[in-house]
């Protein structure tokens, strides 16, 4: 990546200066033409929205009245909202819990898969399917299974002399342990497949010369593999913890938000400001300005980060 | 000894991988196995324990009741619509944009593309809120277009295709421009046929989420014609909680087209993956 816009900029200064602008002006045409289907639906659709929800987080507006500026009124409503604190903290258990586990699940199925092994594809597409498959039918199955009276799960525990059966989604303890056990269940295989071809970025020699100098499986893997895996452990870690900090339908389907508040997130807390509760839009839109706040700060922070190491 | 020593402790080691690749797999796939099952059974069997995985009078009736309990099938169309109308608009816009990204030089493309990946930071729920009533003020609520507005323009697909690009030497289009190809014509003959892994990676993802998307219709979509399969699914599950293998039939019902052009394509996901994460 850093190397890139050095490039580019050597490329580009000594052209502009010498040749005929025409020509400059023809072949900028011409790249706009290419990008503005895209740009074009992207600006109407997404950046508009965008700015408009700075704008509308310092406003009240029930989109029936008139929009009325309040300044920072939303914000530090914010502070004392209790249902915004809960989801606030339950976000980052979230994060906390799903990036880690599922972090080093699919990594250390990517490295078994990057053996030499029989049926690699087919370890490979299986455990990539729950992440392709349905949320609302996976999130069915797992709700019947994981039910806390006829469940199988429940079933084969007590079966096995377990007294306190855990109540898994209906109990207020267990049930964001639920719901993380769930997504790691299902995403792992995508973050599986981003390490595999990882992997097979990595250079094979090097893990050759490490052998030779006498150095053990661990160490070859924590000094030589790791090492030059950092890239896509970047993308990985920047991706789950932007992906759980948008955690919203898991807990919809799988817990309804509850027992009580104990799994609402701030997806969902938003979602509950504007459309089922009477709407007030300024205010949600203030949650989604913390909700995004989060994800620049983790943002900022990893991009330093890896440009640091570089 | 040495090297019998070694040889017997690869031995052991690979059957560890087995045992340990079995047990991920087990666990992978129990949970549809068990859906697979269910979605043959009387609501009364479906919890019996221990587990009968292969049901003795297998229900197909399931398969049947579900068509005429709830309108599947609208819900089964409307999804089949969306899903391949927004996957041709992403594949084309996306790639379209990214071929200018990755072979062209012209002004502020530098600052364009940052653009484009700032905003893939920015969660959609951080402004699904305005753009609902940005929409609704353009009374496309409850259509759909308003999905496919909401879907087709990615900045995430522009960076994927874009990343892919750029790992196709820039020779072969300067050869091109030599022998009079326009740019377009450069990204229709060369660039589009190479880019079939990182365009099927676009196509798994584009379609599997705009199939599977959630929030998105639940927000916009309420009148029963115009819903999708996931939403018409979520309102048979709360509706009739206790019909568990109805719901189980639909559930895989609602599972087959991903897991369709997924079988179809993944040979190439893993391709197109890595060609994304290869640095540029």
């Amino acid at each position: 990546m850093s190397t890139k816009p050095a490039e580019v900029k050597t490329a580009q200064n000594p052209n502009t200066k010498k040749r005929g602008l025409s020509r400059d002006v023809r072949n900028n045409l011409t790249a706009y033409s290419f990008i503005a289907p895209n740009f074009i639906g992207f600006c109407v659709f997404t950046l508009i929205p965008m700015v408009f929800a700075i704008g509308l987080s310092f406003c009240n507006w029930d989109g029936q009245h008139a929009i009325e500026f309040v300044g920072l009124k939303n914000f530090l409503d914010l502070a004392g909202d209790k249902t915004f604190k809960t989801a606030f903290v339950n976000t980052i258990v979230y994060c906390v819990g799903t990036v880690p586990l599922t972090l080093v699940c699919s990594l250390g199925l990517a490295l078994l898969l990057n053996q030499n092994v029989k049926l690699r594809n087919f370890f490979r597409t299986v455990s990539f399917f729950p992440y392709v498959a349905s949320l609302v039918a996976v999130a069915a199955v797992w709700n019947m299974i994981f039910s806390p009276s006829m469940g199988p799960v429940n079933m084969l525990l007590s079966s096995l002399g377990v007294e306190n059966l855990p109540r898994w989604a209906a109990g207020k303890d267990t049930a964001m342990i639920t719901v993380i056990l769930f997504s790691v269940w299902k995403n792992m295989g995508y973050y599986m497949v981003i390490y595999l071809a990882g992997l097979q970025g990595t250079n094979p020699s090097l893990v050759e010369a490490a052998e030779l100098d006498g150095a053990n499986k661990w160490h070859v893997f924590w000094h030589v593999t790791l090492p030059q895996l950092r890239p896509t452990t970047f993308f990985v870690t920047i991706t789950l913890t932007i992906a759980s900090f948008k955690v919203y339908d898991q807990m919809y389907m799988i817990t309804q938000g509850g027992p009580g508040d104990a799994t609402i997130t701030l997806v969902y807390d938003i979602y509950n400001i504007a459309f089922v509760n009477t709407p007030k839009y300024g205010y949600a839109s203030a949650v989604a300005m913390v909700l995004f706040a989060l994800v620049l700060a983790i943002t900022l922070f990893q991009f330093r980060n890896s440009s640091n190491n570089d | 000894m040495k090297i019998s020593s070694q040889k017997r402790s690869n031995a052991v080691s690979r059957v560890a991988i087995y045992v340990v690749l079995i047990l991920i797999t087990a666990l992978m796939l129990i949970p549809f196995l068990w859906m697979l099952s269910a979605s043959l059974k009387m609501n009364k069997d479906v919890f019996s324990f221990p587990i009968k995985w292969i049901p003795e009078n297998p229900r197909w009736k399931n398969y049947i009741d579900i068509w005429t309990k709830i309108p599947l099938l609208t819900f089964v169309k409307n999804s089949t619509k969306l899903t391949i109308i927004v996957t041709l608009l992403q594949l084309f816009t996306s790639s379209f944009a990214a071929y200018a990204f990755a072979k062209m030089n012209f002004r502020g493309k530098n600052l364009l593309f940052l653009g484009y990946i700032a905003t893939i930071a920015v969660p959609w729920q951080a402004y699904m809120v305005p753009q609902f009533m940005m929409m609704r003020a353009w009374h496309l609520n409850n259509t759909h277009l308003a999905i496919i507005c909401l879907q087709a323009f990615s900045a995430f697909g522009v960076f994927l295709m874009k990343q892919f690009y750029e790992g196709v030497p820039s020779e072969l289009c300067e050869a091109a421009r030599i022998d009079g190809l326009t740019e377009y014509g450069i990204w229709f003959r060369v660039m589009l046929p190479l880019s079939k892994p990182a365009l099927s990676t676009l196509t798994i993802f584009t379609f599997v989420s705009t199939w599977n998307d959630f929030l998105g219709p639940l927000i916009y979509l309420t009148r029963d014609e115009v819903k999708t399969i996931q939403i018409g699914l979520r309102m048979f599950i709360s509706q009739y909680s206790a019909e568990y293998g109805l719901i189980m039939a639909a559930s895989v019902i609602a599972l087959i087209p991903v897991l369709i052009i997924f079988l179809a394509l993944q040979k190439y996901f893993v391709q197109g993956v890595a060609a994304t994460g290869i640095k540029g």
